[in-house]
């Protein structure tokens, strides 16, 4: 099996892929990316905390034009994960027509290959495909 | 409490592509333009402020070579969509902490055929490093949503398609209809062509729910106002006294912290917090103003701020446009300029060319698109990041 690196460094991956946010222990705040200090409290400890893997579609488009290289039509979205936090990310496995996605749609955590970099390496992404 | 702060002078360049032109040679046309219209020079300016997103190396102090280098204070500003009305805002400021009488504002941007903004630049180099805030190890956009701004401006307009009943496409369609109508009355604006909803709707799709005629086109122009303090203007001209428009707010706001705004920017919050303080500070409700300028840079995004405003009743904005209620003959109307959409959208002039709309509707000088007797006016932008800033005119009494 080809090697494997997540897309980003807030995706675990392993037997149990799953996401994972920066957690602040004073108000529970969370994010995706190294933050100095709290941007809801500007409290600076933080713990690692993992999310949900089903939701609610919160918002989505349908991206016809985007940078050359980016694979369209495809449905972008921002998903409100059960147990809390939301994330941006892709729905997939559905066609990417209005009649197919839904406002509060469920939907749950799911992977795929992304790319192949030149020495073989897979980049693995994360989306979300309808329950 | 400081003194009242006027508009003086105010002037903006057609909207467009200048090739032969530049970022600054369209700023000092603007800027010229303003100081004629006040019947006032550069000699009689205290402070200048000058507003551009995608151009390095300091547009004021290139500005003074153009139009009069008198050694005021300049201070260069950038907040993205509300770059111009930051400029307004930070005359509006000096005057009002008692450092200058009179300032020039001036928002400029050269965009030529920019295209698509937001997307992220591709590598050539294939060998997957992980790298930035995120350890990414591919440019994350269209693998994990869509950074691009027809994307975001259309799932915030989905979101509240999501949270309220009565909006979905059509709506959203209906106000490109409105605003690309409203331009063909506006010489100024980049295009003045009328399209059917049906065009609309049935257009190509950049993102779900934004056709093409449903977002704003790149351009090129630039804005400048003129502010004078209010004992200042007492001693000037009777002509120059009434044609003056008392700016009765300039609110600007940043995003406080919200838990979805953290992946992806929330135009809401800023706009709602900006239109409070806009409202407490100039003593009126929304249901006072005679018309509104606010940032159309998608169709979907117009929507959410009749709501984010205070224009229509909460939650009804599908409702509202439904009813042409925002169309130029009706109850509240909204961009008759032809907004974003159509007027044009050159980042960094947009915020003071939407304080030139309000103000020379106000004096009764919109030509064809005029408002008859509109007396009270507001100006809203908001650039990603986010800034918004909101400015309320008010019709002179003299």
């Amino acid at each position: 099996m080809a090697k494997q690196v997540p897309i980003v460094d807030y995706l675990v991956l392993g037997d149990d892929p799953h996401l994972e946010a920066h957690e602040c222990t004073a108000c529970g705040a969370i994010y995706f990316d190294h933050r100095n200090a709290c941007a809801k409290c500007g409290k600076t400890e933080f713990g690692t905390r993992r999310l949900g893997g089903t939701g609610v579609v919160r918002s989505f488009a349908i991206v016809h034009q985007a940078a050359p290289g980016v694979p369209v039509p495809y449905v972008s979205s921002v998903v409100d994960l059960d147990g809390g936090g939301c994330v941006k990310a892709n729905v997939v496995n559905v066609e990417p027509d209005p009649d197919k996605v839904s406002l509060g749609m469920k939907v749950q955590f799911t992977t795929f290959v992304a790319g192949t970099d030149d020495e073989g390496t897979e980049a693995v992404c994360f989306g979300f495909e309808p329950v | 409490m400081s003194e009242a702060v006027w508009v003086l002078g105010a002037s903006m360049t057609k909207i467009g592509r200048y090739p032969d032109n530049d970022l600054v040679g369209l700023a000092s046309e603007a800027s010229l333009n303003a100081l004629a219209d006040g019947g006032v020079t550069i000699e009689d300016m205290d402070v200048l402020a000058a507003g551009t997103q995608f151009q390095m190396g300091g547009l004021g102090q290139q500005l003074q070579k153009q139009i009069g280098q008198t050694g005021i204070p300049v201070y260069n500003v950038m907040n993205a969509c509300a770059t111009g009305a930051t400029a307004v805002r930070t005359v509006y400021m000096s005057i009002k902490a008692g450092e200058s009488d009179m300032g020039l504002a001036v928002g400029a941007e050269q965009m030529g055929k920019m295209g698509l903004l937001g997307q992220a630049p591709r590598s050539e180099k294939n060998v997957y490093e992980p790298s930035g805030r995120y350890g990414a190890v591919l440019p994350s956009d269209g693998w994990l949503g869509s950074g691009t701004m027809p994307a975001v401006f259309g799932q915030a307009g989905m979101e509240y398609a999501y949270e309220h009943d009565g909006v979905g496409f059509e709506q959203f369609a209906k106000v490109a209809e409105k605003n690309h109508a409203h331009s063909a009355l506006n010489p100024l604006a980049q295009y003045q062509k009328v399209f059917s909803l049906e065009e609309i709707m049935d257009a190509r799709v950049i993102s779900y729910p934004n056709t093409l005629p449903m977002c704003c086109p790149t351009g090129d122009g630039a804005a400048a106002i003129v502010l004078v303090s209010d004992s200042k203007l007492k001693t000037l001209s009777l002509e120059q006294q009434k044609r003056a428009v008392k700016v009765t707010a300039s609110v600007l706001t940043s995003d406080p912290w919200t838990e979805a705004a953290q992946v992806q920017p929330d135009v809401n919050t800023l706009t709602r917090n900006a239109a409070q303080q806009a409202y407490e500070t100039a003593g009126i409700g929304p249901d006072e103003l005679d018309l509104v300028e606010l940032h159309d840079c998608f169709a979907t995004a117009e929507l959410i701020h009749y709501d984010n405003l205070g224009l229509c009743e909460p939650g009804g904005a599908g409702a509202f446009i439904d009813s042409r209620a925002p169309w130029r003959d009706g109850s509240m109307p909204v961009n008759v300029s032809g907004g974003l959409l159509s007027k044009g959208h050159p980042i960094g002039m947009t915020g003071a060319a939407g304080v030139f709309e309000i103000a020379t509707q106000l004096r009764g000088e919109a030509g064809d698109r005029q408002i008859e007797g509109a007396k009270v006016g507001l100006a809203h932008v908001i650039g990603l990041g986010s800034a918004c800033g909101i400015h309320v005119l008010e019709k002179s009494a003299a």
